[in-house]
């Protein structure tokens, strides 16, 4: 009995340790439900002949967000029709970060006419099961069967301050190795990002 | 006195404003993280644009005003666009009469240096590096003053 305690125990343990470094490229992603800005709930499960998508946690107010709603939009335009289209979550509580709110969300999708959905992360559960840890934060998905495989976890280039001085494009690449079934190279990034603004206690 | 003493640590700049901020790239900069001395250094990374960054920065300026001497020091090491210098950097520090250390380290190529400063650091700001020789200490979210002391205070009694 005490044996399959410690061993319950030590489950808990490794699986909090695994939820906690979020994901990381070759694991299954969880679909979710989510508000997009029209107020509809939106899950990946919808797009049916999607190839995968890039889920991308971003918001309003922060400045390197700002920098690349630009190249999303390209992004997006680029790569909806071949079947890996952007989906933006934004995982701030608008109670700490005020200019992330939905109205907020609703507002700069309009101004920008972001062609993609602009979805709220409103229980900040979604961010946490990623293991988002910054915005933007890009996570590909590539579905393979029913399964959502993660391919790429990191930043979408090398010059948030000027696309024109870009010399890797990471997402982009990554995206093009898995529209011709390769592993991307490289797989997992790290960039300077705002903190995610969570709900005060 | 204390950016002429950094100025000649960093040794050669890229460009230094009239307030003397030395704006630098990471290699230049990283000989910061790795002084071999008996000075415990507390390196804060931050921008004025960002809140939690902003909340927190007076405690780092009562730090380097309590224990700032010659075996001490906080870097305040701003993320901010450098063409957002005059408009924002400048007159959060005058308005915060902040005294500590300040850089401005404008390097894009982001995922070339995070793991430089440390491997567990997601890239979040505002994050806090604290290091006396052998010893480091990472904090990879937001600090506040005794946090810092408690930090500090059993590293700085090392003989």
């Amino acid at each position: 009995m005490k044996k399959l305690m410690i061993i319950a125990l030590l489950g808990i343990f490794i699986m909090t340790n695994l939820f906690a470094g979020g994901y990381k490229p070759g694991d299954k992603a969880s679909d979710f439900k989510l508000k997009n800005i029209d107020g509809k709930l939106l899950s990946l499960s919808d797009h049916h002949s999607a190839k995968g998508f890039v889920v991308v946690f971003t918001c309003n107010h922060c400045p390197y967000a700002q920098a690349y709603q630009d190249r999303l939009i390209a992004l997006d335009n680029q790569y909806r029709s071949k079947g890996i289209p952007v989906i933006a979550i934004n995982p701030n509580d608008p109670a700490v970060s005020p200019g992330d709110s939905f109205e907020e969300m609703q507002k700069r999708a309009r101004e920008k006419q972001y062609p993609f959905p602009y979805l709220f992360d409103e229980t900040q559960e979604v961010y946490k099961m990623y293991g988002a840890e910054r915005t933007p934060h890009i996570f590909l998905l590539k579905k393979e069967g029913s399964d959502l495989i993660v391919k790429y976890v990191g930043a979408i280039d090398d010059n948030y301050k000027d696309p024109s001085q870009v010399t890797q494009k990471y997402l982009e690449n990554a995206i093009e190795a898995v529209l011709s079934d390769k592993s991307p190279e490289p797989e997992f990034t790290k960039a300077i990002g705002c903190s995610i603004k969570t709900k005060q206690p | 006195m204390n950016i002429i003493i950094l100025l000649s640590l960093l040794g050669m700049l890229e460009t230094v404003n009239d307030r003397g901020i030395p704006v630098v790239d990471f290699d230049t900069f990283e000989p910061r993280l790795h002084l071999v001395n008996d000075t415990t250094y507390v390196i804060n990374f931050w921008a004025s644009w960002c809140a939690p960054c902003r909340e927190e920065l007076p405690d780092f300026e009562k730090l380097h005003r309590t224990y700032g001497s010659e075996k001490f020091n906080v870097t305040l090491v701003s993320l901010d666009m450098p063409d957002q210098m005059e408009s924002r950097l400048l007159p959060f520090m005058v308005k915060n009469n902040i005294t500590a250390d300040v850089v401005l380290l404008d390097d894009p190529d982001f995922d070339s240096w995070i793991n430089k400063v440390d491997s567990t650091w997601g890239g979040g700001i505002p994050a806090t590096l604290i290091y006396n020789g052998e010893t480091r200490i990472f904090l990879n979210r937001k600090t506040h003053y005794e946090e810092l002391e408690n930090i500090v205070k059993p590293i700085m009694k090392k003989p």
